[in-house]
């Protein structure tokens, strides 16, 4: 700080001094548009997800008003899965790799800024926690948890937490959290990569796990990763 | 009338009571039922032959000349009578309660997370479950059902025979770029238990079907690394990262490294790419095995080994 030792400013002194602040100005006002844009993005995803938008069906009417989904009629949980995912997902349904006659028109008619907007406000949105409501029987629940932690390997069947992350609780960008999820949703898709009518997943990697299951897997499993016991073993 | 020469020769003979025809009958199709017995159970038993050459392994990987091998003891070996049938190691829902269940359990644990249960003896990211998959009972990923009975055996690797201890040693110090736990310490003895356990019931000296990794025939094209690279980045980086570091979620590898600070260093069997390329075939991509056809699986083993990784532990010492 040699310039403070002087009482007074050279006049290029002066000049330089402008400059750097002038820059810093700039910098500042950059930073928070970039900052107000991103936070802007998730309120208008907002906006989308609760009022949805012109031929766009607001999302809560099926995703419930905080992305839970709604259990009997396999309306996913979006809330807390990864943006990234949501987005491929949404892409994949406007442009016919995944089909579903609901999700279809809408996310046909959701633009690409919209897509990312809703996108990312789903996934600020809270995740899963566990809860105490036991949902699997006890013999399902045990069958489910092996299949989560272990996998079938007489079978060939990797563990589902093998790619999906401890717990299930994702591991993005490619790999959806699965904990929380409704089992009838959960069981819908294992069964539509059987039938072959899901068939987006990267590499084949999901199909390859969904065929080698039994009903009787799937059902465990759907219903154990509705409320995986995180901490505590189930046996 | 040759029917009815024939017919009189028979008759005649029958008057004998030495010699019966139908006896000519009788010893071919006992001859015929005997030679078939011994032809299908040279299906089920099949005699090895002693390598002539103990460096033969070592000279199956390429561009590796001279190198250590981190193979299976082929050398000095007696002839080795080879079961064809499969063996599977109990549930471990099994594992019996009580004293002794409790350290099979820890030797279990040892061996799926390592990274938590024998942490002191570890220098990277590994746990010993990565490369022996379903806790060490997967065939063709070396299941630990089928190294127990092996043991002890004499190891080109240290010119020397090896105990069953001294084998998961190797592993400790080269795949695990660590240090061995002390012998007849509480991790050795929970992971021998452990092998003990899912070889109950295995015969004792007998390589079983499903044994280490697969010994892949030879490419049709030298392995390399320029192709490997392109199977890599379409199969493999998903999950090992574009970089091959793995992926890591709260300070664990959800997808080991493939090569790097964090992964094996270059003493360990998986260095060599005729035991990557075997691993790689029959396991990877997870979930896939057997997807990958002989040329990529060796060209993407060629791209692994290629790279960085710690120093060979024996080298660094002289
Ligand atoms: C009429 C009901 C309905 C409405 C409205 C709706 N969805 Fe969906 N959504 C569904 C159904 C049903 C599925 C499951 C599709 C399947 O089974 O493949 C789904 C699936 C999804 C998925 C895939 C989830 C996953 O885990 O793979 C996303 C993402 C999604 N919806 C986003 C939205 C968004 C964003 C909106 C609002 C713009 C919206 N949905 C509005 C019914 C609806
Ligand atoms: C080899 C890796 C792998 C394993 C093992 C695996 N999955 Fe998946 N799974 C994936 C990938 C990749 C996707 C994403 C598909 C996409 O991008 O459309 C996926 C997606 C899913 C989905 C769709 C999620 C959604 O929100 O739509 C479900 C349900 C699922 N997996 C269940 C399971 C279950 C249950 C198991 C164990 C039985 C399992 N997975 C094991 C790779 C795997
Ligand atoms: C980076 C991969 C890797 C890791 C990690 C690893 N191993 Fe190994 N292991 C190998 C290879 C390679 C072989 C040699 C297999 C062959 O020659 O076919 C082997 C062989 C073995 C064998 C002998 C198998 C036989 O049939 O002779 C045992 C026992 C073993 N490992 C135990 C362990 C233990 C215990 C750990 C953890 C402390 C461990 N391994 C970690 C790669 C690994
Ligand atoms: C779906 C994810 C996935 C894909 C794709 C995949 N791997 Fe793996 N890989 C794993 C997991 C998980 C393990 C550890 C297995 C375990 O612990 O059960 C592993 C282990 C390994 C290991 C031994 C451990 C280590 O770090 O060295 C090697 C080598 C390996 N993979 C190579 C490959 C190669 C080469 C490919 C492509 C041909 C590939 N993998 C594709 C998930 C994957």
């Amino acid at each position: 700080m040699r310039r403070h030792k002087s009482t007074s400013f050279e006049p290029r002194q002066r000049y330089a001094d402008t400059v750097r602040l002038l820059a810093l100005m700039v910098l500042t006002v950059f930073a928070s548009v970039w900052a107000s844009h991103a936070f802007a993005d998730k309120l208008a995803g907002g906006v989308i997800a609760q009022k949805g938008g012109a031929g766009i069906t607001a999302c809560l009417a099926c995703h419930g008003s905080n992305g839970e989904g709604q259990a009997a009629a396999g309306f996913p949980r979006l809330a807390g899965q990864h943006q990234a995912y949501l987005v491929k997902q949404l892409q994949a349904f406007a442009n016919g790799q995944r089909k579903n006659a609901q999700m279809d028109p809408i996310a046909s008619a959701l633009s690409a800024q919209q897509i990312s907007d809703v996108a990312e406000y789903y996934a600020s949105l809270p995740g899963w926690k566990p809860n105490a409501k036991p949902v699997a029987s006890a013999p399902q629940a045990v069958l489910g948890f092996k299949l989560a932690t272990s996998g079938n390997w007489s079978k060939g069947m990797p563990a589902c937490f093998a790619c999906h992350g401890e717990g299930g609780a994702g591991v993005a960008p490619h790999f959806p959290s699965l904990a929380g999820q409704m089992s009838t949703y959960t069981r819908a898709q294992l069964k539509a990569w059987q039938a072959g009518t899901r068939d987006n997943d990267p590499q084949g990697l999901m199909k390859s796990v969904a065929i080698k299951m039994s009903d009787e897997e799937i059902a465990a499993v759907s219903l154990y990763l509705e409320n995986p016991a995180l901490n505590e073993k189930v046996k | 009338m040759m029917s009815g020469w024939l017919k009189n020769w028979f008759e005649s003979q029958k008057q004998t009571r030495k010699f019966h025809p139908f006896w000519i009958v009788l010893v071919v199709t006992a001859t015929l039922a005997v030679g078939g017995l011994v032809w299908v159970s040279t299906y089920l038993f099949k005699i090895e032959e002693v390598p002539a050459v103990p460096a033969v392994a070592a000279s199956a990987a390429p561009g590796q000349a001279g190198a250590q091998t981190g193979n299976l003891p082929t050398t000095a070996k007696p002839s080795l009578l080879s079961v064809e049938h499969d063996f599977s190691p109990p549930d471990p829902d099994d594992i019996p309660e009580g004293e002794f269940g409790d350290v099979i359990r820890l030797g279990k644990n040892i061996f799926t997370d390592t990274q938590t249960y024998a942490k002191a003896y570890v220098g990277n990211g590994l746990n010993c479950v990565n490369c022996h998959l379903d806790a060490g009972r997967k065939p063709d990923s070396a299941p630990l059902w089928a190294a127990f009975g092996m043991f002890p055996a004499y190891r080109d690797k240290n010119k020397q025979v090896n105990s069953y201890e001294d084998r998961l040693a190797g592993c400790f110090r080269f795949s695990m770029n660590g240090k061995a736990p002390p012998l007849g310490g509480k991790e050795m003895v929970a992971l021998t238990s452990y092998s003990y356990w899912l070889a109950q019931g295995a015969p004792i000296g007998v390589a079983l079907k499903g044994r280490g990794y697969p010994e892949l025939d030879q490419p049709a094209l030298a392995p390399d690394e320029v192709r490997g690279k392109v199977v890599f980045e379409a199969n493999c980086a998903i999950c090992h990262g574009a970089d091959g570091q793995g992926t890591l979620v709260k300070g664990r590898y959800v997808f080991p490294p493939l090569w790097g600070s964090q992964s094996f260093n270059a003493g360990a069997g998986m260095s060599k790419i005729h035991n990557a390329a075997g691993f790689i075939k029959a396991n990877m991509p997870l979930g896939q095995g057997g997807s990958l056809n002989l040329q990529d699986a060796w060209d993407v083993a060629k791209f692994m080994t290629s790279h960085e990784r710690p120093a060979d532990p024996r080298l660094a010492k002289k």
